[in-house]
């Protein structure tokens, strides 16, 4: 199977959907001269023409109304934001028209759009720059969330992402752009929104995750095999609807759960999973959830105070150990 | 405002306790503080005191019964103050009650009759937890003759051992599993932070058998008590015993090693000592502490306790000593004993084992130890294997000093000696780690010029 980057993978998949289907346009601020500021869109230009790979003006709260607009009159708009932070601007028409659209016309229209960018930190981008939004927008009925943590979920989950009539949210990440995977070169390759994934299968605790921080659960996993401890890592992959199935059956199976995630604590997506294994998995656990998160402050410039705020895998295996009593 | 008096858990392991004696009478004063009586818990004497003013309206718990922790057993309240719903049925029924409420031994003895012929025995601990309930029971046997004087609600039911006050903690999923199981969680050790039953205690109380009285397990139907033998209820601490040295022998897979000690430089050092005048007079025994002390400081692999899935070593070493009392044994335990003189041991272990033999020991007081140490040299006893108190995983039996014929240098001379035997918990401590920490006893023995090194 081909070996790609991430950024590649959504290339793939916004390449083949585009030739899939002529009502898919492409639009954001450099996604065509530039070729994107990630270049995540390379080549989609000179491929599709200027019709259907937009340059935008530095105006969020335009472009997303007009991919609105678009959705509404039958087209299948991808409205790209060059970080999530950026997004903050355009979301009075995220939530209170492509997420209510259907809902306040009747059933008249579907938002058959994808908003997608990168989220969470990077390195050094301070305070503004370096935040995760998923517990935002995963808040609102009516929007689809998905977090692709490897390549090969960043292609299916996009696909579909794309195909679905609903409007969907796609967070990718910054510093997942360039890391490698295997993806199949399958014009086929849909993962099911609302399915989780169990990404390493062990018996001692769970580490309940998704997005960036698979990759730090997979550390973590690896790390914690040396000294004989084997987890389960369950990748969301969707944040909304989220697979709680998913979840119950590894927690009644490890008796122990961490649940990671790249934002702040307090009504952060895993307070919702908390929520979610208390409520199913009450007799089944050996120990109290324990969270793993950023540190509640805005993230930090200083590189050492930027390490000490972001989750790592350090703080993961030492919540592992917390819950299965080690230390 | 009444205030209920309730059994409350006076030793971290108590679970149900004996009253032993009321210090106040119904209708007496009492002040917030003020004791109330003495309960006997599985390990001491405790004081009970009133959490609350006014005066004690009710005794509901006669002496010397028993009642399991977070049971009602008085009543503290204004003189004119209408207590019956806290009460309850019990003042009313208890009234027209045919007989008095019987004694412990009584019930025993009634306890084991029924046992005899009675489809659906009762154990003998089961019978004293109802004694210790009259009210209940009565309400529960005679339902007829008491509806008369019953109020039209009846109030709910007082909580028995199980659902009482003194909270046992465990994870959903130890609960679970011991429901399963059909374990008593309050017969379980918890080994999770503040005590938590976790699923590890569970498992390993499964494994080792079950250990709480069950019902028609323990009905071998006894010879009828008589003049020829006597029945005695078991006390709280024997009890205890029971339960923790079969714990002991069970699942610990135990080694014992033996060696025998030169003793003449400490019989020699000894009377220095005690040429100097009575303060430098110390025992045998305070030197083997100090010295069985300073040896765990360096063999910190046999100061340490089995978790069940961890090894716990300790850098300080807490020094258990078991004392013989009347009633069974206890182990007080000389803390940082590594980093005490020998005055100050054998100063504490002389009040330790007075206050042990008084019963006045506090819960602190004996627990916490890291290693034990257990004496019966006094009895004349030659050698001996004590049973390891778990989590610890080593105890060191000593024996008696004697004269002896030894061969030195290629004649048989006399000297001293002493024979010690370590109980090992090979899970943790090897053959040739004991050894090694009993070579390490006997330089510091037979040299014990090392013990002020």
């Amino acid at each position: 199977m081909p070996v790609i980057t991430y950024r590649d993978a959504l290339n793939q998949a916004l390449r083949e959907e585009m030739q899939r289907d002529d009502r898919v346009f492409l639009m954001g601020e450099e996604v065509a001269v530039y070729q994107g500021a990630y270049k995540v869109s390379k080549g989609l230009l000179q491929e599709f023409g200027e019709m259907r790979v937009v340059d935008t003006p530095i105006t969020e709260l335009g472009f997303a109304g007009v991919g609105v607009g678009a959705a509404m009159v039958g087209l299948r708009p991808i409205i790209e934001f060059m970080t999530w932070n950026f997004a903050l601007l355009a979301l009075d028409q995220v939530v209170n028209s492509a997420a209510k659209m259907l809902y306040m016309s009747g059933g008249q229209y579907n938002m058959p759009m994808v908003f997608r960018g990168p989220n969470g930190a990077a390195l050094q981008l301070s305070a503004q720059h370096s935040q995760a939004w998923e517990s935002w927008l995963a808040y609102i009925p009516g929007l689809k969330v998905v977090a692709p943590g490897t390549p090969y979920d960043a292609k299916g989950l996009l696909k579909s992402a794309i195909r679905d009539d609903n409007p969907v949210i796609v967070l990718e990440g910054e510093m997942l752009y360039n890391t490698k995977g295997e993806v199949p070169d399958d014009r086929e390759v849909l993962i099911p929104i609302g399915k989780a994934e169990l990404k390493r299968e062990g018996e001692h605790a769970s580490i309940i995750t998704h997005g960036k921080m698979v990759l730090t659960a997979m550390q973590v996993a690896d790390q914690l095999a040396k000294q004989g401890i084997t987890i389960d890592v369950v990748d969301l992959r969707t944040i909304r609807p989220m697979d709680i199935e998913a979840i119950t059956t590894s927690v009644r199976k490890t008796n122990r759960a961490v649940v990671l995630e790249e934002g702040w604590e307090v009504c952060g997506v895993g307070a919702q999973v908390v929520d979610y294994i208390q409520r199913e998995c009450f007799d089944d656990l050996d120990a109290p959830v324990v969270r793993v998160h950023q540190a509640d402050v805005p993230m930090p410039y200083a590189k050492n105070l930027e390490r000490a705020a972001k989750p790592d895998a350090a703080k993961a295996i030492a919540a592992v150990k917390k819950v299965m009593y080690l230390e | 405002m009444a205030t209920k008096v309730v059994m409350e858990a006076l030793s971290p392991t108590m679970e149900e306790g004996r009253l032993v004696k009321w210090l106040k009478n119904e209708g007496d004063q009492v002040k917030n503080g003020e004791t109330l009586a003495e309960v006997e818990t599985d390990k001491a004497i405790m004081e009970l005191v009133a959490r609350g003013e006014g005066v004690l309206r009710k005794r509901l718990l006669p002496e010397d019964s028993a009642a399991p922790v977070g049971q009602l057993i008085a009543v503290i309240a204004g003189p004119d103050e209408n207590i019956d719903a806290l009460v309850g049925g019990a003042a009313g029924a208890a009234a027209p009650a045919p007989s008095p409420t019987p004694a412990p031994a009584d019930v025993v003895a009634k306890g084991n009759e029924t046992a005899g012929a009675s489809p659906v025995p009762r154990t003998a601990a089961q019978s004293q937890g109802e004694a210790s309930t009259p009210p209940q029971e009565k309400v529960a046997d005679a339902p007829a003759a008491s509806s008369a004087s019953q109020p039209p609600a009846q109030p709910a039911p007082a909580p028995q051992a199980g659902s009482n006050g003194g909270r046992t903690r465990s994870s959903p999923l130890a609960r679970r599993l011991a429901s399963e199981s059909g374990l008593d969680l309050q017969a379980v050790q918890g080994s999770g932070p503040g005590g938590r039953i976790i699923k590890r205690d569970v498992e390993a109380a499964v494994a080792s058998g079950p250990r709480s009285p069950v019902t028609g397990a323990a009905v071998a139907v006894p010879a009828a008590a008589g003049a020829d033998s006597r029945d005695v209820p078991l006390t709280q601490i024997r009890k205890t015993i029971a339960r923790r040295l079969s714990e002991s022998i069970g699942p610990i897979p135990t080694f014992y090693l033996t060696a025998e000690l030169d003793m003449e430089r400490v019989a020699e050092m000894r009377t220095a000592m005690s040429a100097m005048g009575d303060e430098f007079k110390v025992s045998f025994n305070d030197i083997v502490l100090k010295a069985v002390a300073t040896a765990l400081s360096q063999h910190p692999e046999v100061n340490a306790h089995w978790l069940g899935d961890k090894i716990r070593y300790f850098n300080r070493v807490h020094l258990g000593m078991a004392v013989a009392i009347e009633e069974g044994l206890i182990t007080p335990v000389i803390f940082d004993a590594d980093h005490k003189r020998m005055s100050e041991i054998s100063r504490e272990s002389r009040e330790l084992a007075k206050r042990a033999r008084d019963r006045k020991l506090k819960p602190e007081e004996y627990t916490g130890s890291t290693f034990s140490v257990s004496n019966l040299g006094m009895f004349g006893i030659d050698q001996f294997t004590a049973i390891i108190n778990p989590p610890e995983v080593g105890i060191l039996a000593i024996g008696a000093l004697e004269d002896k014929p030894v061969v030195l240098d290629g004649e048989v001379v006399h000297r001293k000696r002493m024979r010690v035997t370590m109980s090992c918990d090979h899970r943790v401590v090897d053959g040739a780690l004991g050894a090694r920490f009993l070579q390490t006893l006997r330089r510091l023995i037979e040299n014990p010029l090392m013990l002020v090194y």
